[in-house]
């Protein structure tokens, strides 16, 4: 009787902004449509994502890259974003639906912490990102896949965590490294001489680098660094204190010193 | 069949607004002041964990006094209102005067149609870059609205800490001052001088959070530690 359930204002306990939009405004979400037969025209792409755990905390690294087909469509897309204070995701895939689930996942989280007043866990966050890449699967199955990375800082147990996805909306807790993307398997191979065990921050950061160079060297849709438009990767930290976006200053030189140090060595990569 | 004893419109809707307007007198104040570092935000609230002032959006704030059950329903409704608008369009695109503007129309509504009318009183707060360009709204249990210069005070004992926080107001008020003056006009009824750090709710709207604080929501709580630390730094 007193709730204003009529009108703007209709109140449904709820405390997940994704199933209030499912409720009253299903057209808004990026999945949920129902796509006629046919294939989808070629569309933007975003590639390679690296992620690595490092002394008391996980640091999440992007390309700039985008490609449709064999043309690139964007030298300046970011891939790596913030999802809230203490984690981070990057995104692998269609570049449009991915965008949007990831502005999605922004809002639900703060949607989250705004109406309990208190932040998800950590496992909770990751399993609302699979829940969402589930329901992205209709659109998965016409070629329009997402694929997420997410890591975050796990204030319970006092360490960053990594978590991968399929694309049916599993999820897979990592340990210390993962990939995603159409040049992770050779990110991966560097990832795997790289890491070590309790790197330092600046140190981490430099594998990550290095890592996204030698999947820029051998797959054509991942974008290495880019010193004539002043293009680095997109990379953030996060620990304790929460998340924090790497500066411009130090990626280039980082990717500096890595393309210096490659060009001295003279070999065949 | 029962007859139905004829009450005229006027004199029905004065016994909704006295019913209204004493459910809201029972309860204790919230004061709601723009300084100069953004805008203070506090509440006497015993309870740490049941708050009568909350986020609604980056910039805006939300604070009541009341019946817990009904401002609650409706602080959850501004959030999901502010957060659908913000999703479809864009951040920037979430005002207060959108929000108060809804909210009239729902406290309008059910004052009109429901059974009983909300006993809750309503101030949306939006900082804006400069003092001036803050927004403070009352909103009031028969859906009117007000747009409040420099401060906002509600329930309990309005009229006498309105009168306190009138005189000692200015445009410069800092933080510290503003939470200052808060604590001392809440303590209107009461022996002491000045409440306790413990016994208020306390929340800021900070100006310029991008720059400052490197977010761009600009609401955070204050614990009771950071309250007794900020009014400590300062004198």
């Amino acid at each position: 009787m007193q709730d204003p359930s009529t009108g703007p204002l209709a109140n449904q306990a709820t405390s997940s902004f994704t199933e209030h939009l499912q409720r009253s405004r299903p057209e808004l979400l990026p999945f949920n449509q129902l796509l006629p037969a046919g294939t989808v025209p070629s569309s933007p792409h975003a590639t390679t994502i690296v992620a690595l755990t490092y002394a008391g905390g996980v640091l999440m690294a992007g390309d700039r890259r985008a490609t449709m087909g064999n043309v690139i469509a964007s030298r300046h897309i970011e891939k790596v974003f913030p999802a809230d204070e203490y984690s981070v995701l990057g995104i692998a895939g269609t570049a449009g639906l991915a965008i949007d689930i990831t502005r999605l996942f922004q809002v639900e989280l703060e949607h989250y912490e705004k109406i309990e007043g208190t932040l998800l866990s950590l496992v909770g966050k990751a399993n609302r990102l699979g829940a969402m890449i589930r329901g992205n699967l209709p659109m998965a199955m016409q070629g329009m896949a997402v694929i997420p990375l997410f890591a975050g800082f796990d204030h319970s147990s006092g360490v960053g965590r990594l978590f991968s996805y399929d694309v049916t909306g599993g999820r897979y807790e990592e340990q210390e490294h993962h990939s995603v993307g159409s040049g992770s398997v050779f990110a991966r191979g560097a990832l795997k001489k790289l890491w070590k065990p309790n790197l330092p921050e600046e140190a981490a950061v430099a594998v990550a680098v290095e890592a996204l160079y030698d999947a820029a060297d051998d797959d054509s849709a991942t974008g290495g660094p880019d010193p004539v438009r002043q293009l680095w990767p997109v990379v953030y930290t996060v620990n304790r204190a929460g998340h924090r976006r790497v500066p411009e200053r130090d990626l280039a030189a980082i990717a500096g010193a890595i393309v210096e140090s490659r060009a001295i060595a003279g070999r065949e990569a | 069949m029962t007859q139905q004893f004829y009450v005229s419109p006027e004199q029905l809707m004065k016994d909704r607004a006295d019913f209204a307007r004493k459910g809201i007198a029972r309860g204790r104040s919230v004061v709601v002041i723009s300084c100069a570092d953004g805008i203070a935000l506090i509440a006497e609230n015993p309870s740490p964990s049941l708050h009568k002032i909350g986020e609604i959006y980056d910039k805006i704030a939300f604070a009541a006094v009341g019946k817990y059950n009904e401002f609650e329903s409706l602080r959850q409704a501004g959030v999901r209102y502010a957060d659908v608008r913000g999703y479809s369009y864009d951040r920037e695109d979430v005002t207060a005067r959108g929000l108060a503007s809804v909210y009239a129309q729902s406290l309008g509504a059910v004052f009109t149609a429901e059974q009983k009318p909300f006993e809750v009183e309503l101030a949306v707060a939006e900082v804006g870059p400069t003092r001036e360009q803050d927004h403070l709204y009352r909103l009031t249990f028969d859906g009117s609205i007000a747009d409040e210069n420099g401060f906002v005070v509600m329930g309990g004992l309005a009229d006498q800490i309105s009168d306190i926080v009138r005189e000692a107001w200015e445009p410069e008020i800092t933080l510290a001052g503003a939470m200052r003056l808060a604590l001392r006009a809440l303590a209107t009824d009461k022996e002491a001088d000045e409440l306790p750090a413990t016994a208020v709710e306390a929340a800021v709207l900070y100006r310029a959070s991008e720059s400052h604080r490197g977010s761009r929501r600009a609401f955070r709580r204050l614990l009771p530690e950071d309250m007794t630390r900020l009014l400590t730094e300062e004198t």
